[in-house]
């Protein structure tokens, strides 16, 4: 197995795997509701104008999530 | 209408809430759902209310009512907050989650989005576990036809185990197969064997422990034992106070029961399941729960389904062309409102000034006093008719225009182009996750400014 990345490193059209969640309290909760949780495929679909949040496709569903809440996500490639 | 809160049945709920029932047969139906899923729409469709319906969490923390009459019965219907889940991570999932444990609905009903039934069927699985009187009414199935996404309702409502319905809410009559299905399950004629969640091992081991210490103590209650027996081990303070006001006494008090739970968190332990992660176990089964029943019931029958919306998303999102289309679509609403609405205006305007002419002719027939005909015709009337024939074409032509973005989904696209800049001046700071629906505070900004640019 490659070396773990968190969410905000893959790029544009690139999918990964979700590994783990490190992020606590509210935001982790958000994240479990959304559906990351182990081994759910993540695709990055694209990120805004500004560069930061990106979307991602996640269960079917298209979300925005910012950077510095994607870097408590652990993905594998 | 026109009886009094007094008159007739109350449950006051959660403080705030007073259901008027007209009569003390009427049946109370609480609608839940994620938020942006068209559950304001089927509310209205049943009780014929215009609630507004451009749904940002939170809007209905304060439960809107409405009264529904089918054939059969007549059902007081509760627009609960639209939530992604029970589990009280916020204050509208709190509402939500006390009204269904709490509130004694008759029946619940669940409205899912059909193009994302899976994300849907959390909020569903944690509704089964709270109550067995469910109808699960999948919307928005023209979008998903559009999509060529195909779900199996008999297998959804056979593996859910309680009834589905597939409904387009935005259209007349499609709701009459949930008000039937709501008929049939009032009346007792359904089959009710809902799906139950499967925790992990040790976490499944430890429920079924305290379910034997909590049934003897809650025969009379309504909530199940299996489910009181999950939140003890959840142990959250907030719940643990409102089942303690709505029993009467506390659970943990009675013999057996809180030796149980710590004999249960201990064997839990020994798993590695701590008070941290339990929530994590038990969001997982769910997801997991969730899926299953989404795989065995929805099928894509084109890959590419959404490669047109991915599309447009990206013209609409990207570097390039993302602030240029918004500003470009938002100037040709500001253009289209003001130079459109300068010609009603005008006619307005003469029209109205016409009716001054006359008033004041109608004044002189009557002799009336000058300082009258000052204060009433030039006075409160011409400033009536200003205010009027300046402000109403405006809003007539922005508001149809700005709801038509809205009901193309464009804000959400806004909101996430704009998010960035917006954090910068501390705008939406707040909000830690924005997602595409659910930053509408943002769009509600951008709706006070462009309106304050256009009055």
């Amino acid at each position: 197995m490659k070396c773990e990345l968190r969410l905000c490193d893959i790029a544009p059209g690139q999918t990964a795997t979700v590994r783990s969640l490190q992020a606590t309290g509210s935001i982790r909760r958000r994240l479990l509701d959304i559906g990351l949780v182990e081994n759910t495929p993540v695709e990055c679909l694209g990120r805004s104008p500004a560069g930061d949040p990106s979307a991602y496709l996640i269960r079917g569903a298209v979300i925005a999530i910012r950077a510095e809440d994607c870097r408590g996500i652990l993905v594998g490639v | 209408m026109g009886l009094t809160i007094q008159s007739v049945g109350v449950r006051a709920v959660d403080g705030g809430l007073v259901l008027q029932r007209q009569s003390e047969n009427d049946r109370v139906v609480a609608i839940a759902g994620n938020p942006n899923v068209g559950k304001s729409t089927v509310f209205n469709g049943l009780t014929g209310m215009n609630q507004h319906t451009g749904n940002w969490p939170g809007k209905t923390v304060a439960s809107a009512q409405g009264y529904c009459k089918t054939r059969e019965n007549a059902y007081v219907l509760v627009d609960i907050p639209g939530t992604y889940s029970l589990l009280a991570h916020s204050a509208e999932e709190e509402v939500a989650r006390n009204f269904l444990c709490f509130g004694d609905p008759d029946a619940i009903v669940v409205v899912c989005d059909a193009t994302c039934l899976e994300r849907n069927l959390n909020l569903v699985l944690q509704t089964l576990e709270i109550s067995e009187k469910v109808v699960v009414c999948v919307n928005l199935m023209d979008e998903a036809k559009r999509k060529h996404i195909r779900i199996d309702l008999n297998a959804l409502s056979e593996r859910l185990g309680v009834p589905v319905v597939g409904t387009t809410a935005r259209k007349k009559g499609s709701l009459a197969h949930l008000t039937a299905a709501l008929d049939r399950l009032t009346a007792g004629q359904t089959r009710r064997a809902p799906l139950q969640v499967a925790y992990s091992a040790p976490l499944e081991a430890a429920i079924s422990f305290v379910e034997y210490a909590v049934r003897p103590h809650v025969a009379n209650c309504r909530l199940s034992p299996r489910f009181l027996s999950l939140k003890l081990l959840d142990a959250e303070d907030a719940l643990l106070e409102e089942l303690r006001r709505y029993l009467g006494f506390d659970l943990m008090e009675r013999p057996g029961v809180a030796a149980a739970v710590a004999r249960s968190r201990a064997l839990m332990e020994e798993h590695g399941i701590t008070r941290e992660t339990l929530k994590d176990h038990i969001v997982s089964a769910l997801v997991r729960t969730a899926e299953a029943v989404s795989a065995a019931c929805v099928r894509c029958e084109r890959q590419d389904y959404a490669a047109f919306d991915r599309r447009l998303d990206r013209i609409l999102t990207s570097r390039r062309t993302g602030y240029p289309i918004m500003l470009l679509l938002l100037a040709l609403i500001l253009f289209l409102t003001i130079t459109g609405a300068n010609y009603p205006s005008a006619l307005l305007s003469a029209a109205l000034f016409h009716v001054q002419d006359l008033l004041t002719q109608l004044f002189a027939l009557l002799h009336a006093p000058d300082w009258l005909h000052g204060a009433l015709v030039l006075g409160v009337y011409r400033v009536l008719a200003w205010v009027v024939s300046v402000m109403l074409p405006p809003m007539a032509i922005f508001f149809p225009l700005f709801t038509l973005l809205e009901d193309a989904g464009y804000l959400p696209r806004i909101a996430y182009n704009l998010d960035r800049p917006f954090q910068r001046c501390r705008a939406c700071g707040k909000q830690a996750l924005t997602m595409w629906v659910v930053d509408k505070r943002m769009q509600r900004y951008i709706a006070y400014c462009l309106t304050a640019a256009c009055v």
